[in-house]
């Protein structure tokens, strides 16, 4: 055998490398995926212990509006958890519709409208809305939102609306540069087409661009609506805690997460109390795999080319 | 050939004129693209706009229109019965009803075959469904793409080939029944077959408007115009009869182009 014949058929050190590389890169996956199994796992098994080992049954959990777990009637942990799961949905509904027109028309500045001038002064102002933590935000609303909701609308000030006002904030810079990628990604040639069939600009904006970038700005909208239903400092810091139905918008209530942060470390591991709590987090959890299909169906139904 | 730097026909009173430029220069902030360009564009005739890359002819295609507002910066006049296009007074929109562009891309929206071509008659204020119907069908043949699409009006029109799209393109700009249309190298991304229907439905349609069209490819242009302008760096230096400009060009760098002898 010649000398190049050998070197073809002998692996070199590098092709061993690469085949290194490609295990050691396919073992992080893996343990990542192991991570996320695990994390499902724990969260249903523990979850699941509310209604097998307490005996709460699941149509009373969900519809219940009593949540006292301490206390027990006839033989079951009195955990209705219907208050926070309509506090969460409240919250999560209204600070995101009323987010809506803000992020849709501040992208349309930063796209249509005047792209140089609105890129530059609003890039920054998104960034920054981002990276403020969230103790932050909640500790503002405390200060500024919660006195001013008393002022108007009497009572304590903490509630849903405050809650909404301080998720609104949280979740604009998410919407916002989610829809400004969606509508940047409608082509030039589209815009430029309108215009040269006589249509205005806002025509163009209305039923081209925004028609073209629907998909997008939905998903932006799922996005956000997921960070809105799974955040949880903040909204605990000015919704006030009380396990009860929202009738009011204005009356201290609670979400899932609020409940789940001021709860978890006052109960002990294995007694109804803690497991009612898990049973709150498996929602959270089915709540945010919900976002995620819907997120994917958006992308796959919504794409461009058909 | 003259011994003059430029040669520009002017047409007598006979020849019916849609557009006419005085001294529009073009300007990309500093930079000079089109130096006084002074043209007359007859009606109902076909004219081409050729040239080496970078020599005007597109900047000068999207100004008639104002397709460059806001990107370049252009003075100068442009006359289209009697008003002058390029002044603040014009409603660029209802301008562009009158005088529509097609561009070097088949860009449909992503619509159905249908809606791409009521867009524009819906935004101009034609609701009627019957009158959208038949300016549909119209526009569609006259653009000769009707017998391929008339079974799926309301298919997206992103599944059409890049040569159906750009016949799409154009009834999108027709049914609209402008004055002038303006076409941007529209054929510069299609294979030759969509090509030769393009031109064959150019040529068809200069009977009712005026055309103006760019394009690099010159037997194009020889193929399907009446009227050529030559445009090199920024300057129109030969404009004059097809047949003239490719077999008696009278500026030695026009020569240069149509024949080949170029850089």
């Amino acid at each position: 055998m010649d000398k190049i014949r050998a070197s073809i058929l002998t692996p070199s050190r590098s092709s061993k490398l690469e085949r290194r590389g490609k295990w050691l890169s396919l073992l992080c996956l893996g343990s990542i995926c192991i991570v996320v199994i695990a994390i499902f796992g724990f969260i249903t098994y523990r979850g699941l212990a509310t209604f097998t080992t307490d005996h709460v049954s699941l149509s009373k959990f969900l519809t219940g509006t009593d949540w006292n777990p301490s206390v027990s009637k006839s033989g079951a942990p009195l955990v209705g958890a219907l208050p926070m799961i309509a506090g969460s949905f409240l919250i999560t509904i209204l600070a995101t519709a009323l987010a809506i027109p803000f992020a849709i028309g501040t992208a349309l500045m930063m796209t249509d409208v005047t792209p140089k001038t609105g890129t530059r002064i609003l890039q920054p102002v998104l960034e920054l809305l981002v990276g403020i933590p969230s103790v932050v935000y909640g500790f503002v609303g405390l200060t500024v939102v919660v006195p001013a909701m008393r002022n108007i609308f009497g009572g304590s000030g903490f509630g849903i609306l405050s809650g909404t006002f301080v998720l609104f904030v949280m979740v604009l810079p998410t919407i916002t540069s989610m829809t400004v990628d969606a509508l940047t990604s409608v082509p030039k040639s589209f815009r430029y087409a309108s215009l040269a069939l006589g249509a205005t600009r806002w025509q163009t904006i209305y039923k081209v661009v925004l028609r073209s970038a629907t998909p997008g700005i939905l998903t932006a909208i799922v996005f956000g609506m997921a960070r809105a239903f799974g955040e949880a400092l903040a909204v605990q810091m000015v919704v006030g805690n009380a396990t009860l139905m929202p009738y009011s918008l204005v009356a201290p209530a609670s979400t899932l997460t609020s409940v789940l942060t001021t709860g978890i470390g006052n109960t002990v591991m294995g007694t109804a109390q803690n497991d009612a709590l898990w049973s709150l987090a498996l929602i959270l959890l089915i709540m945010s795999l919900t976002f995620n299909l819907a997120i994917h169906l958006i992308a796959n139904r919504g794409s461009l080319k058909r | 050939m003259t011994t003059g730097n430029c040669y520009i026909l002017k047409f007598d009173s006979k020849q019916e004129i849609a557009l006419e430029t005085k001294q529009l220069k073009i300007f990309y902030d500093e930079y000079e693209a089109i130096s006084a360009a002074d043209l007359q564009i007859p009606r109902f005739k076909i004219t081409a706009l050729i040239g080496a890359s970078g020599s005007g002819k597109s900047t000068f295609l999207r100004s008639l229109n104002r397709m460059n507002d806001g990107i370049a910066s252009v003075q100068g006049q442009i006359w289209y019965r009697d008003l002058d296009l390029n002044s603040r007074e014009i409603d660029v929109y209802a301008m562009r009803r009158q005088i529509g562009m097609v561009f070097q891309r088949p860009n449909p929206f992503p619509k159905s075959i249908y809606e791409n071509i009521t867009f524009a008659l819906e935004r101009h204020g034609i609701t009627d469904k019957k009158e959208l119907d038949e300016r549909v069908e119209t526009a569609l043949r006259q653009a000769a793409l009707w017998d391929e699409v008339k079974d799926k009006l309301n298919k997206s029109a992103l599944a059409l080939s890049g040569g159906q799209a750009q016949r799409l393109c154009i009834a999108r700009a027709i049914a609209l029944k402008p004055d002038i249309l303006l076409l941007d190298e529209p054929a510069s991304a299609l294979d030759p077959i969509s090509t030769a229907q393009l031109e064959e439905t150019l040529i068809n349609l200069k009977q009712q408007y005026t055309i103006v069209i760019v394009t690099h490819n010159l037997p194009q242009a020889a193929r399907i115009s009446d009227y050529t302008a030559h445009f090199s760096q920024g300057v129109v230096v030969e404009f004059n009869g097809t047949t003239e400009t490719f077999t008696q060009p009278k500026i030695a760098l026009t020569n240069e182009y149509v024949s080949g002898d170029f850089g």
